[in-house]
């Protein structure tokens, strides 16, 4: 890891991240209370939680390109950035098994097996787990470093899962999963591209 | 009541009240022409095919749509809709038919009789409304063209105009244009199919397709085409967008059909916008031919509606 050559480097502490982080939540919670999320306000507290999950997801895998091509030290904040990721996807998994199904679970267990989109997310969901779970020093610890890191590969095909998935739900084609794939997608390419 | 859409809504704005019903009246009086603002209260009678459900707010209704010309995000027609010029608006029928040509609108309200129909709206997304419609049916516009023998499709068409369609523009190809929809001419022709110029009494706000749009309220949303500028008589069976598009999850008949999912998701329930239960409202389940299986059911005897979804 090359320090050295870093061009800017964050410094302030981490915790104002996490409060960004809550803030679309929140304003989310806010308008639902006052009854501001229109017409079909559960498809747009589904649609918002997957929205900022992938948001958030994307903007974790940015952190090393960031750092590597442009000189940015973001690393210090990168737990964050996961952790709220994981938060946004427990949120829009908890809008559709509650409010869009009602907690039936049959008809939930029967979207699941039935609908690609469906398990594809899920897929996505269960891969990040895991990483929810070893997100604190300790289990860098128990883990070791290099475990730790092989088994946080696995946010790549998560976000790749949520990308997809975003793909797979829409009708026709409109611009923004597209867009969300191709960021996606850029973002691995280097990956493989630098290891090249 | 005969009802029409009023082509002076300026007028009748200026008008007071009373005097604005008393010339109604009048009008009524001579040869049976009447002109009425389809907005004056009480003056629509309720159609035996009206639903007594309770109708979605004017609000939800013309704020949550799916009309792609003007984009793909539900609150996209209510934003950019408004600069449609819907007037003058010309229709062209045209195929198989005796009295081909291009109808002004005008001139296709002038021989028919307004109603207001209480319909159930089922999109295909798994959602559904309780609209009350303005319009006429279908079937009198046809028989004034008078079908061919050989005519056994309907084909219509939504206008294109990239300008003041702003979903029609722009890099990414949302669909193809013209969007394209049709009907068996035995569907088209049965009472319950309705072309519509308002809702709740008023013109048609552009989002919901104005001037003129169809209404099958046993099939999905999207068979009830927007903006319609060309009505063809065919026979073969036309070409609909959502079935160019993926043919797999949309077919031409799209009938309501609880037992036949999309093959993305369960079509056995629905949520009704608008719910009184709010964000925990339950699902309700869905009716075969969106509860007018009574009225329809026949048109599709011997079919298998799992092929011919
Ligand atoms: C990595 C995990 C996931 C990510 C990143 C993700 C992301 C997204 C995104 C971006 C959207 C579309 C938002 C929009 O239209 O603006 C979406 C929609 C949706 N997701 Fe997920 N999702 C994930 C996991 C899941 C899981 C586990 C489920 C359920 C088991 C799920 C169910 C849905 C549903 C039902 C929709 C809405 C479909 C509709 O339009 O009706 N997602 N998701």
């Amino acid at each position: 890891m090359a320090i050295a050559n870093l061009r800017i480097q964050a410094r302030f502490p981490t915790w104002p991240v996490y409060l960004a982080g809550l803030l679309p939540a929140l304003w989310y919670l806010y308008q639902a209370i006052y009854g501001d999320l229109g017409a079909d306000p559960l498809k747009v507290l589904e649609h918002a939680m997957g929205e900022w999950a992938l948001r958030f997801l994307i903007l974790g895998l940015a952190i090393t390109p960031l750092r590597r091509e442009f000189g940015i030290g973001l690393l210090k904040y990168r737990r964050a950035v996961g952790l709220t990721a994981f938060l946004y996807v427990v949120l829009h998994l908890a809008v559709y098994v509650w409010l869009d199904h009602g907690l039936d679970w049959r008809a939930i267990w029967a979207d699941i097996v039935k609908r690609p989109y469906i398990t594809i997310g899920m897929a996505g969901f269960l891969l990040l787990l895991p990483l929810a779970a070893t997100s604190f020093n300790a289990a860098i610890r128990w883990l070791g470093g290099r475990t730790w890191n092989r088994l946080h590969k696995l946010v790549y095909l998560a976000v790749l899962a949520g990308a997809v998935h975003y793909v797979m739900l829409v009708k026709s084609w409109p611009p923004e999963p597209l867009v969300y794939l191709a960021i996606v997608l850029a973002l691995l390419g280097w990956r493989v591209w630098r290891r090249a | 009541m005969l009802l029409r859409h009023a082509p002076d809504l300026s007028e009748r704005e200026v008008t007071p009240r009373a005097l604005y019903l008393q010339r109604r009246h009048l009008l009524a009086g001579f040869g049976g022409l009447m002109l009425a603002g389809a907005g004056a209260a009480g003056a629509a009678v309720r159609s035996p095919f009206s639903t007594d459900e309770a109708p979605t707010s004017l609000k939800d209704i013309t704020s949550y749509n799916n009309f792609y010309e003007f984009g793909t995000d539900k609150s996209d027609p209510a934003r950019n809709a408004g600069r449609l010029t819907v007037k003058p608006w010309k229709v062209k029928i045209d195929g198989m038919v005796g009295k081909p040509g291009d109808y002004d609108l005008d001139d296709i309200l002038k021989a028919v009789t307004i109603e207001e129909r209480i319909y159930r709206m089922r999109c295909v997304e798994g959602w559904s409304m309780v609209i009350p419609w303005n319009g006429f049916p279908l079937a009198s516009l046809l028989k004034r063209v008078e079908p061919q023998s050989g005519a056994k499709f309907v084909a219509f068409e939504t206008l294109v105009r990239p300008s003041e369609m702003p979903g029609q523009g722009g890099f990414f190809k949302i669909l193809d244009w013209p969007y394209v929809e049709g009907l068996r001419l035995d569907e088209a022709m049965h009472p319950l199919t309705l072309m519509a110029t308002g809702l709740y009494g008023e013109s048609l706000p552009n989002q919901n397709g104005a001037p003129l749009r169809l209404v099958v309220p046993w099939k999905y949303g999207f068979k009830g085409i927007k903006s319609v500028v060309r009505i063809s008589l065919t026979d073969k069976e036309p070409r609909t967008s959502w079935n160019i598009q993926a043919p797999q999850e949309y077919g031409f008949y799209s009938n309501v059909n609880p037992a036949v999912d999309h093959p993305r998701w369960s079509q056995a329930t629905e949520r009704r916008i608008g719910d009184s239960g709010g964000l925990f409202a339950k699902r309700r389940p869905t009716l075969p031919f969106n509860g007018y299986a009574d009225q329809v059911a026949g048109l599709y005897t011997g079919m298998d509606l799992r092929k011919f979804y």
